[in-house]
């Protein structure tokens, strides 16, 4: 192109890890600060996972003998619906906004921008889930700082916002994304579901780790095809955007 | 003797259908460098879908959009840094200050000196004084100029500007024409939609009307300042 050397003057597109590792961490910056200010995602999904576990609290309070049968399934469930409130914004606001032409017209992989949009909602729900676990210790009594039940919620949650944000890319341009987000999404969600109370019942039931490395090497291979099915489906969602 | 002018924008027996919809039919045109093309069109006419097929962001059903030599449907991401696009929404962060806006496009397309960059073309725009501001609290005109310093940051030899006039005061339609004059005379090859004939007529080389998907050529011959 006879004009290519002027814009080639003013940008160094460069190739290679570092410079896609850039683009990522540009997305990803660019969405914590903007939430820094509005508090818009973390504040709904902070404010509901503590509602909903003082709800569960009250529910069971008098019925249930042991609390330790009935958190595992708590700490999933609410992890679950409040991801679901922070993930329809990852890219309605883009849509509302419209500034998700603005990053589509950029000369950015897509992979970049889904993987910055994923590490900044991973940000957001491992912030709600700091404030969660510690809930669930004054409301049930149950100590969830185990090392395994930690490392199983964060291959969980990684896998979750895997597939949610690929899924709100997906159900962005829909008007009826909030209500259709969770149609689509908990039904895929349903193994790490399964897999995570699984994981945090064996712990808590002191089962040994014998029980433990099955369920943390399903979570673990879900991750891994929640994000080889993303990068391979990334290109065509955005077409449809 | 003068040499002919490359073209920047080709656009060959282009076609796009939705659904049943034949929104686009064998539309074809050229924009060489320092010239500068506009497009009218009743609303639904199919003027924004031809912008996002020059702009890469939609790919023709049948026909193909050259960006100099390069065929779009060939290097669609790649291409995009040559591409600059002021859009009738400003696309911007009203979170982020008008700074941090320019600082994070300067870092999608990997400016090199974004900062010498940014500052100039906010000095530009009138907005250096205002840099620090949330974009939120800035007026139409105000989001619409830095809109503009958006689409130029990283110096595009083709620049889109999709009714970019929407919304904008005196002042601000004063500076958009004199960026005009300045993109014609530092030979970037201009594709504008506008509803407004009078503009469209003072800016343009050419002037299209796009009617039932077809593109229709529109006498120009009273263009200001030439």
């Amino acid at each position: 192109m006879a004009e290519s050397s002027e814009a080639e003057r003013v940008t160094s597109r460069g190739g290679g890890l570092a410079a896609y590792l850039r683009r990522v961490h540009a997305v990803a910056e660019k969405d914590v600060r903007a939430e820094m200010r509005s508090k818009e995602v973390v504040g709904t999904m902070a404010a509901f996972a503590v509602l909903a576990a003082v709800v569960f609290g009250l529910a069971f309070d008098l019925r249930v003998p042991r609390p330790e049968l009935v958190v595992p399934g708590i700490l999933w469930v609410i992890v679950l619906f409040a991801g679901v409130l922070g993930l329809h914004r990852s890219f309605g606001s883009e849509v509302e906004r419209g500034t998700l032409a603005g990053l589509l017209l950029a000369p950015v992989e897509r992979s970049a921008i889904y993987l910055g949009k994923v590490a900044a909602n991973l940000l957001y729900f491992l912030i709600v889930e700091a404030l969660l676990l510690p809930a669930l210790l004054i409301l049930f009594d149950v100590n969830l700082f185990e090392p395994f039940i930690l490392l199983g919620l964060f291959l969980g949650t990684v896998g979750y916002v895997g597939v949610g944000t690929l899924f709100a890319a997906l159900t962005s341009r829909n008007r009826a994304r909030e209500t259709l987000l969770p149609v689509v999404l908990l039904p895929v969600l349903a193994p790490l579901f399964i897999s995570g109370v699984g994981l945090t019942s064996v712990i808590l039931d002191n089962r040994g780790s014998a029980e433990v490395w099955p369920w943390v090497g399903i979570i673990g291979l879900y991750d891994a095809l929640v994000f080889a099915v993303a990068f391979l489906l990334v290109d065509v969602i955005w077409e449809q955007i | 003797m003068t040499t002919a002018a490359a073209s920047l924008i080709r656009c060959e027996h282009v076609e796009k259908r939705f659904g049943h919809k034949r929104v686009l039919r064998d539309v074809s045109f050229t924009v060489v460098e320092g010239e500068i093309l506009s497009l009218l069109g009743a609303n639904g006419s199919g003027k924004t879908t031809l912008l996002r097929i020059v702009s890469a962001l939609v790919m023709p059903d049948k026909g193909e959009v050259w960006l100099g030599p390069v065929p779009l449907s060939s290097a669609a991401d790649e291409i995009r840094r040559y591409i600059g696009v002021v859009a009738h929404y400003p696309l911007l962060y009203d979170r982020l200050t008008g700074i941090e806006n320019l600082e994070f496009y300067a870092r999608l397309y990997d400016l090199t000196e974004p900062q010498k960059r940014i500052e100039e073309l906010l000095r530009t725009m009138d907005l250096w004084r205002w840099r620090d501001d949330s974009v939120q609290t800035y007026s139409r005109g105000m989001s619409q100029r830095l809109a503009i310093a958006r689409a130029l940051l990283h110096d595009p030899p083709v620049v889109i500007l999709d009714e970019p006039d929407t919304g904008l005061d005196r002042e601000g339609i004063q500076l958009l024409d004199g960026l005009v004059a300045q993109l014609r005379s530092r030979g970037r090859a201009v594709f504008a939609t506008t509803h407004n004939l009078e503009r469209a007529k003072s800016w343009s080389d050419q002037v299209f009307e796009l009617r039932s998907g077809y593109l229709h050529h529109v006498e120009c011959s009273d263009r200001i300042g030439h």
